[in-house]
């Protein structure tokens, strides 16, 4: 975002989230919303992270859990079917792996600097429960 | 529809009742409220007259002055009048919020009963709590009786909700010598006070769904510094408009409200410079002085923010000495009459000898005796030129003589 000066910023530093009247946007889909210039949705937050989330389609089951409990919006869900993360959004918190119910898990979580395909790679085989 | 409540041209309240009945006519959205001595009246009135069916709106009982005034900015922001009351303790505890209302640019309206800040406990009238919340950001009118209190919340919504300012108001009356002195007090009609409010103007509600706002951002080093000072630029600018809703006031009740108020000015050598109650006792003493030949006046901000330092400089016109009565307890500096109104003086042409008179706290009566006392020590100053006496004296206190510099 563009600094400007103090006779520019919005009057009681109110961000508007669109950019013109957006009614039900539960039923729009966030690519298609007018997100404002100042909305968070179009600020980075990917230099937050250290460890990244990375996601394994093989053994997702499509429950959801993730898409759920991500508190910032960065699990991409579409028709109930989960398709991946949103770098852009996603802080590195882990819930997403914490909450996942596969075994193995379908995400895990590796170093920022690490490559998604080397990290699918490197994913771990079934664990068998001890009798 | 609320009922309408036929008043008569001249009623018996006391400042708390006025304030109340003024806070009816503006026919607010949200009163959230934790009532305080002495303040309490105000928003127990305003109650039952909701209570009874002559207000359309919501009384929020809160758990704290904190979430009073914090569901005030919250009514705000979802679009609505605003506006409730406190005092002392009260106000202390709302200072974080204050900020937060100043900052989201919400037109509250505080109707502020003043009262000294513990410790000690102190239930009686003094300006501690006035002086906590005026580097806010809210403009602050001050009123010296009940009639004014009245007046002046009546233009408080007024001002507050111009879309050029959409700045929090206070107004201050003293409390108990105003707050609870029954008064003459001549009211305007429902309509006619509701119709010089006016409508309330939304500006981005968050109850517009299809426009969806966010309030209370955070800002950091690079951005944090350009939103206070438009926010200070607003609050300057302000002076504008409260100098038409003044205007505005007067056409319909003939009552004329200043920036500055002066008292027998026009030939005036020495002065007295005071807020509240106070004011009215110094022109009694003053007129008292004037039968000895002594060319006393008074002369008080009416916006004490802004500050209105170019009217102060015009009212101090030719006068030789000044004394800046402060009723708060200085905390190891000057008064803040004192420094505002010395600042003021300092960058005009005439060059009045100034002091500072620290008194009334906790309530103490401030006499017409110890007015024309210190009367008489700004007329020595006048007359030698320079102070003659301390530059900050303790006035009605008890024990050995307290001064400093």
């Amino acid at each position: 975002m563009e600094y400007v000066g103090w006779d520019e910023v919005t009057t009681g530093t109110l961000i508007k989230s669109f950019s013109k009247p957006t009614d039900n946007v539960a039923f729009i889909r966030p690519e298609e919303r007018a997100y404002s210039d100042m909305n968070s949705h179009n600020v980075s937050v990917s230099s937050w992270r250290f460890i990244k989330p990375v996601y394994n389609r093989d053994t997702c089951i499509d429950c959801q859990n993730c898409w759920i409990y991500c508190p910032d919006l960065a699990i991409i869900s579409r028709d109930k079917k989960m398709t991946g993360i949103d770098y852009e959004h996603c802080k590195g918190c882990g819930v997403c792996v914490e909450v996942c119910p596969t075994n193995p898990k379908s995400l895990l979580m590796f170093d920022e600097n690490k490559a998604v395909e080397e990290a699918l790679t490197e994913w771990p085989e079934k664990k068998r429960k001890d009798k | 529809m609320a009922e309408k409540i036929a008043l008569q041209e001249v009623e018996v309240w006391d400042g708390n009742m006025a304030a109340a009945q003024a806070f009816r006519q503006a026919q607010i959205d949200v009163v959230a409220a934790y009532p305080i001595t002495p303040s309490t009246p105000v928003v127990q009135n305003y109650a039952k007259f909701l209570a009874d069916g002559f207000v359309d709106g919501e009384f929020v009982m809160v758990e704290s002055e904190h979430s009073a005034m914090s569901a005030c900015v919250s009514a705000g922001a979802a679009g609505g009048r605003v506006a409730t009351a406190t005092s002392s303790q009260g106000f202390a505890l709302m200072v974080e919020v204050l900020y937060q209302a100043s900052g989201m640019r919400i037109p509250v309206v505080l109707h502020t009963v003043n009262r000294a800040l513990a410790s000690p406990l102190n239930v009686n009238g003094d300006h501690s709590d006035m002086y906590l919340g005026r580097d806010a950001g809210w403009i602050n009118l001050c009123s010296f009786n009940p009639q004014q209190a009245y007046d002046l919340i009546l233009m408080a919504f007024k001002i507050a909700e111009d879309l050029d300012v959409r700045l929090p108001v206070m107004v201050h009356q003293d409390g108990f010598i105003s707050s609870h002195t029954a008064q003459n007090v001549r009211p305007l009609q429902d309509d006619e006070a509701y119709n010089f409010i006016g409508e309330y103007k939304e500006v981005d509600p968050m109850l517009d769904f299809s426009k969806p706002v966010t309030y209370g951002a955070q800002t950091e080093e690079d951005w944090h510094f350009e939103h206070k000072a438009k926010q200070h630029k607003a609050l300057m600018d302000s002076t504008t408009v409260i100098k038409r809703v003044f205007e505005e006031f007067e056409k319909i009740t003939g009552r004329k409200y200043n920036e500055v108020e002066s008292y027998l000015m026009d030939d005036a050598e020495i002065a007295i410079i005071a807020l509240g109650t106070t004011v009215e006792s110094s022109i009694l003493a003053a007129e008292q002085l004037r039968e000895e030949g002594i060319k006393a006046g008074v002369v008080a901000p009416r916006v004490l923010r802004p500050f209105p330092y170019n009217a102060l400089k015009d009212a101090l016109k030719g006068v030789k000495a000044v004394g800046c009565l402060d009723r708060s307890a200085p905390g190891g500096a000057l008064g803040m009459l004192y420094n505002e109104v010395a600042a003021a003086m300092y960058t005009s042409d005439s060059k009045p000898v100034i002091s500072n008179y620290i008194y009334g706290l906790g309530g103490r009566d401030m006499t017409i005796a110890l007015i024309k006392d210190i009367f008489k020590e700004l007329k020595a100053n006048a007359d030698a030129g320079k102070l003659t006496t301390p530059l900050q004296q303790f006035s009605g206190l008890r024990g050995p003589k307290l001064a400093f510099f």
